[in-house]
């Protein structure tokens, strides 16, 4: 056990490195000179410009740079924002609670929809709650999470105005954005648990439960689910990245003050501190989550040490 | 036991004459898009004769005979808007496939047939790209090269390639040991020559179909990052960025974020009908190896690496392919 906890955390270091080179280039892929940028509109002279690049360190090779970027980010400073010069690392963190909020509640969603739903095609395939599940899991596919979310505004926000359409900071206005990002991945859920079900059912396992006289609904949640459970930990991991960047543009549509609608809207005013900042916490988390749920399903199921 | 399908197709157990069926179902399905992304690319003029950015002083008039679909805020015909809107997103998700598949394959032969060291680090590489979410790769190339219907291109053909890299890499490592392969390299057949003439040909199945299966997720890419205000900037149409701009008056009219939202439901229903037929149909159920859906990729099935490889479907399939 030992030894699959540090290989898993060995292979996470590439990883983060990765994401933090890829971080600190954005600083020299955007064009022009980022001393301009924080200078624009207050008449700089060149001799400012140079100053501040000089400052920011700019004209060092780049490697010093990346050195250096690690070592303030080691220290949680992530430099201050070209608009406002506020600590991006203080305005991350204030914004962050509200969006793992989201993202948690829209994997409750995923979870709480897509588990029974995939249970429910896979224990009876070709049944009509199979059919349904199906249609319904093929639509939560297509249907874009930010449509989604205008069309359950507009039914239960415009029109029976029970829940509100914009964050008040209460519960129900939880509601909407969690249920319009969770459903895509509810759907996902249970298109794998579905035929993960359908598949454990064939096994020998199943048949020697059911020979010994075990009673089916036994079979289908101590047996069936229970092995069909790993793959979906393992993809329910995987996909917290993409909701935590889909939270990104739910906080937008229901004007939710996260990590997401500030890293829009840095993205549009190019303030890269902020959007380096935003795209390695992302980033950390959706490692350590993925760590996580490695080391979850070593525990669960010890054939995945030896992998 | 037959190995784990990491994808699960259609998914019912494959029954003759329903498969057939379901074939020509696909194949209809197919003929019915491709007509429509003829018409909507080249000639969307054939749909309607009203300018989509013309303004009337019918405002905000609602779906009727005489604007189907109704009108905007400053009297533009919304199903003019929605026929010239599917241009800017088709463009975007089927140059930014194509873009990903050419990229993803050169990089998934290259280190496919490559010393064992130039393996590693392109594969290394490529591991730390699939760790980044897809969007976030997206909004970063965006934050770089500017808003625009060219950088969503780059932006999807970037995002996506290592999910085709990743699964071609893994299918010439199969292949690098099959008679014919080996055959040519005994008759002198270089390392580019056995790549394009005997290697590529074997991959393209895979690779059309794991490419089909992609367009439903660029089209969702595409229209997030328009509907972001990243794409076609107003006032040209555009499925995304007239989604967002419909928002604003939803408690009014409805039809304005309504039908451009439709549209890209019914592109991604479509897409991934195709995706998922092709797959069916191509399927070679030899038991050994389930041809790859992109969409399986992004959703976290990804094929791992033989050694180090994670538990669940997806690394038996793996195990078992590298014969260990």
């Amino acid at each position: 056990m030992a030894a699959f906890v540090t290989r898993r955390l060995a292979a996470a270091v590439p990883v983060l490195l990765g994401i933090t080179f890829v971080a600190f280039l954005l600083v020299h892929l955007v064009p022009g000179n980022p001393a301009k940028v924080i200078l624009y509109g207050s008449q700089a002279t060149p001799q400012q410009i140079a100053d501040l690049t000089r400052q920011l360190g700019l004209d060092q090779p780049l490697w010093d740079q990346y050195g250096r970027f690690l070592w303030q980010l080691l220290h949680g400073n992530l430099g201050t924002s070209y608009l406002t010069q506020d600590s991006v690392a203080y305005e991350l963190l204030s914004r962050t609670p509200s969006t793992l909020v989201l993202t948690a509640s829209a994997m409750v969603v995923a979870v709480g929809i897509g588990v029974p739903l995939g249970v429910l095609a896979g224990a009876r395939p070709g049944s009509l709650a199979d059919r349904v599940a199906r249609a319904l899991s093929f639509l939560g596919v297509a249907v874009p999470y930010f449509f989604l979310a205008l069309l359950l505004v507009l039914l239960f926000s415009v029109r029976l105005r029970w829940l509100p359409a914009i964050d008040n900071g209460s519960f129900g206005s939880l509601v909407l954005p969690a249920v319009s990002l969770g459903w895509g991945y509810a759907a996902i859920l249970t298109r794998l648990i579905r035929g993960r079900i359908i598949e454990e059912y064939r096994s020998e396992y199943v048949r020697s439960a059911r020979a010994r006289g075990c009673a089916e609904w036994r079979v289908l949640l101590r047996h069936t689910l229970r092995n069909s459970s790993i793959p979906a930990i393992t993809t329910i991991g995987l996909q917290f990245g993409n909701i935590l960047t889909g939270a990104a543009v739910t906080e937008v549509i229901f004007g939710r003050a996260g990590l997401g609608s500030y890293l829009a809207t840095s993205i549009t005013s190019k303030n890269i501190p902020v959007v380096q900042g935003a795209v390695i916490l992302i980033g950390l988390g959706y490692v350590l989550i993925n760590l996580a749920v490695d080391l979850i399903v070593g525990v669960v199921d010890p054939r995945a040490r030896l992998a | 036991m037959a190995i784990a399908t990491a994808a699960p197709a259609v998914g019912t157990v494959p029954v003759r004459g329903r498969a057939r069926a379901g074939h020509a179902i696909g194949a209809a399905a197919m003929a019915v898009a491709a007509v429509a992304v003829v018409i909507l690319l080249a000639a969307p003029g054939l749909l309607t004769h009203v300018s989509p950015t013309a303004t009337t002083t019918d405002i905000l008039a609602g779906p009727g005979a005489g604007h189907w679909f109704g009108t905007d805020q400053l009297g533009r015909d919304v199903f003019s808007r929605t026929v010239y809107g599917a241009r800017p997103v088709l463009i975007a998700s089927l140059l930014g496939v194509v873009l990903a598949m050419v990229t993803g394959v050169a990089l998934g032969l290259t280190a496919g047939t490559a010393p064992r060291w130039l393996n590693a680090v392109i594969m290394r590489v490529v591991d730390v790209l699939l760790a980044i979410p897809v969007l976030m790769i997206a909004l970063i190339l965006i934050a770089t090269a500017g808003a625009g219907v060219r950088s969503i291109v780059i932006a999807i053909g970037v995002a996506f390639t290592p999910g085709f890299a990743r699964v071609v890499e893994a299918s010439v490592r199969r292949l690098r040991s099959v008679d014919y392969v080996e055959a040519a390299r005994v008759f002198g057949s270089g390392r580019t020559r056995t790549s394009v003439r005997h290697l590529l040909p074997n991959l393209m199945t895979e690779v059309v179909v794991l490419g089909t299966s992609a367009v439903g997720w660029a089209v969702l890419t595409a229209t997030t990052l328009s509907f972001l205000g990243l794409g076609v900037q107003l006032p040209q149409p555009d499925w995304g960025s007239d989604l967002a701009a419909g928002a604003t008056y939803l408690s009014t009219s409805w039809w304005l974020s309504t039908f451009p939202g439709l549209g890209i439901t019914v592109t991604i229903l479509f897409a991934n009908f195709i995706g998922d037929s092709l797959m069916a149909a191509l399927d070679p159920r030899d038991g050994v190896r389930p041809i790859q859906g992109f969409r399986a990729l992004v959703a976290g099935q990804r094929p791992r690496r033989p050694r180090g490889g994670r538990p669940g479907a997806e690394s038996a399939t793996a195990r078992t392919e590298a014969g260990q």
